[in-house]
C-alpha cells in the first residue's frame, strides 16, 4: 500500500476584513475535499473553534501555509499576524486588504479619534451624551476587561510582517487559490518570495472583452447611474471611470462581465509603484480636449480622485494617509 | 534660522530648461532653492514623480513645459496640464496645500520670466512653511 503522504497544516485568519475572503475559501465547493485530503485545517476562526492559546502552543514553523486576509487595523490584528508569522513556513497575504490595505485602508483619510467620534458619538442613530468610548482596559469587581487598541493608521500585512506571497483580489478568485494551493502541495517550483501570485503580469485592458479604440477622447465623466451601458463599448469611452488601465489582470473579468467597470481590487500591474498615479497618468492621456479651460472643467467632473483611484490601496500608496495635524506629535 | 525650502522642479528639455539656462547665461540672479530635473517633455512628468518628491521631503514641486501649441512632441504639455488638474484635486484630498504644486509654461526665450517665477514660487513656499508630508508618512500612530 502506498504510504500516506504527510498532510500540510493550513491556517486561515482574518484581520480587518469583511469575511468575504474566508467565504471565498469555502467557494472551492466540492474541491474542499481535495484540500482536506491534503491538508489539516489547524486554525480558521470563521469555521473552527481553535483558540489563540492553541496557536501559541504550536511549535515554530508548525503551520505550512497561512492565508492571512484583512488589513492591520488594531493591536489584535498585529499580534496575531506576528504570532502566525512565527508559526508559519509560507505566509500568504490573501486578498486586497492584506495585499494593499483594501477598503478598511480608506480609513487612512481620517484619524482613529475622528472615527471613534463618528461611530460612538455623532452618527445619527447614536445617543451617547456622556461620550463614552471603548477603553483598552476596564476594571470591574470580577477583574479586568480588555479590548485591542485601535490604531490611527491602517497598514497592509506586508508592512507588519514578512510576507512570502501576495494573492490579490476582493476576494481573490477561488480558482487561483486552488492553483496556488495545489502548487504548494505538489511542491512545484514556486515564484521568488514577495511575488504576487494567482494573477498575471498583464493589465486589465490587455485582454478586456469590451470593444475599445486606442485613441480615447473623453469629453465628460459620468456616474454609473447617468449612463445606459450599451454592453460592449469600453467603459472609459462611455465616460465611466474604470480602473482597468491601472489594474493587474487575473480576476477573470468578473466585474466587466457583470457590466460594471473595474474597481481596481487586483492592485497595480508589476512595475507601477503606485496604482492611483498610474490611473491619473492614463486619464491625462484620455481627456478629449486641448483647451485649458475645458480641460479643467472635464477633470473637475471626477468627484473623488483619491478615493476612487486608491479604493483598495491607500495604505500601500506613496502617500499612504491623509495629512492631519494630529498625526504628528 | 530662516526656513530655506527645498523645491523640486521638472523642466522640459526643449523650452523650460533652455529658458532656465538663459536665466543663467544672462546672469539673472534668482533664488537657489530649486533642484532642477531635466526631462524630455512635461508630458513625461508622471504623477509618481510629484508624489515621490513630496514623500522624500520636498516643500514644493514646480513643473514647467512649453507654452500650449509649442510642445516639441505636439501634445505632451496638454497631457501634463490634464494630470496637473487631477493631481491638484488629489493632493488637496490628501491634506496637502495646493499651492505647494505649480505648473507654468516657460519658453526658451523666457529666462527673465523663469527667474521671476523661481523667486515668486520660493516666496510662496516660504510663507507656507516646511512640508510635514515626509514626517507624517514615516510616523506610524
Amino acid at each position: 500500500m502506498e504510504k500516506e503522504k504527510p498532510k500540510l497544516n493550513l491556517a486561515v485568519y482574518w484581520g480587518a476584513a469583511c469575511g468575504g475572503c474566508c467565504v471565498s475559501v469555502l467557494d472551492v465547493h466540492e474541491k474542499l475535499f481535495d484540500v482536506v485530503a491534503n491538508a489539516n485545517l489547524v486554525f480558521w476562526p470563521i469555521a473552527l473553534d481553535t483558540k489563540y492559546s492553541d496557536v501559541e502552543a504550536m511549535p515554530d514553523g508548525f503551520i505550512d501555509v497561512t492565508l492571512y486576509n484583512g488589513a492591520i487595523r488594531n493591536s489584535e490584528n498585529e499580534h496575531i499576524a506576528k504570532l502566525l508569522r512565527q508559526k508559519t513556513k509560507v505566509m500568504v497575504a490573501y486578498g486586497s486588504c492584506a495585499h494593499l490595505g483594501g477598503i478598511p485602508g480608506l480609513a487612512n483619510f481620517h484619524t482613529g479619534k475622528e472615527i471613534f467620534e463618528r461611530v460612538y458619538v455623532s452618527s445619527e442613530s447614536t445617543v451617547n451624551k456622556e461620550k463614552i468610548y471603548p477603553q483598552t482596559s476596564y476594571k470591574i469587581p470580577e477583574g479586568e476587561l480588555t479590548l485591542p487598541e485601535f490604531y490611527n493608521d491602517v497598514r497592509t500585512l506586508g508592512q507588519v510582517v514578512d510576507v512570502d506571497y501576495y494573492l490579490p483580489g476582493c476576494p481573490p478568485q477561488t480558482e487561483r487559490l486552488l492553483e496556488v494551493f495545489m502548487a504548494i502541495v505538489k511542491k512545484e517550483e514556486l515564484p521568488p518570495n514577495g511575488s504576487v501570485i494567482g494573477a498575471t503580469d498583464k493589465g486589465q485592458c490587455d485582454e478586456c472583452p469590451r470593444k475599445r479604440s486606442d485613441n480615447k477622447k473623453i469629453k465628460q465623466f459620468k456616474r454609473p447611474v447617468e449612463v445606459i451601458d450599451d454592453g460592449e463599448t469600453c467603459f472609459l469611452e462611455q465616460g465611466l471611470i474604470c480602473m482597468g488601465p491601472a489594474t493587474r489582470c487575473g480576476c477573470g473579468y468578473r466585474c466587466i462581465e457583470g457590466n460594471s467597470p473595474c474597481r481596481g481590487c487586483y492592485g497595480p500591474p508589476p512595475g507601477s509603484p503606485d496604482p492611483g498615479s498610474k490611473m491619473m497618468s492614463a486619464i491625462g492621456t484620455m481627456v478629449g480636449s486641448d483647451d485649458p479651460e475645458e480641460i479643467a472643467k472635464i477633470v473637475e467632473q471626477i468627484e473623488d480622485p483619491a478615493g476612487t483611484f486608491y479604493r483598495f490601496s491607500l495604505p500601500a500608496a506613496i502617500l499612504r494617509r491623509k495629512l492631519i495635524e494630529t498625526t504628528v506629535s | 534660522m530662516t526656513f530655506e525650502p527645498t523645491i523640486v522642479s521638472f523642466l522640459c528639455n526643449w523650452c523650460s530648461y533652455t529658458g532656465a539656462d538663459l536665466a543663467g547665461t544672462s546672469r539673472i540672479p534668482y533664488s537657489p532653492n530649486l533642484r532642477t530635473i531635466r526631462i524630455m517633455c512635461s508630458g513625461r512628468i508622471e504623477p509618481t514623480f510629484v508624489m515621490k518628491a513630496f514623500r522624500e521631503g520636498a516643500d514644493g514641486v514646480l513643473m514647467c513645459g512649453c507654452h500650449p501649441g509649442d510642445c516639441h512632441y505636439h501634445e505632451g504639455n496638454y497631457k501634463c496640464l490634464r494630470r496637473y488638474h487631477l493631481l491638484q484635486k488629489y493632493i488637496v484630498q490628501m491634506g496637502i496645500e495646493k499651492e505647494r504644486m505649480r505648473l507654468e509654461w516657460i519658453s526658451a526665450s523666457e529666462g527673465k520670466q523663469f527667474a521671476a517665477l523661481a523667486d515668486e514660487f520660493t516666496e510662496t513656499i516660504k510663507k507656507l512653511g516646511p512640508s510635514k508630508i515626509k514626517k507624517v508618512m514615516e510616523t506610524l500612530t
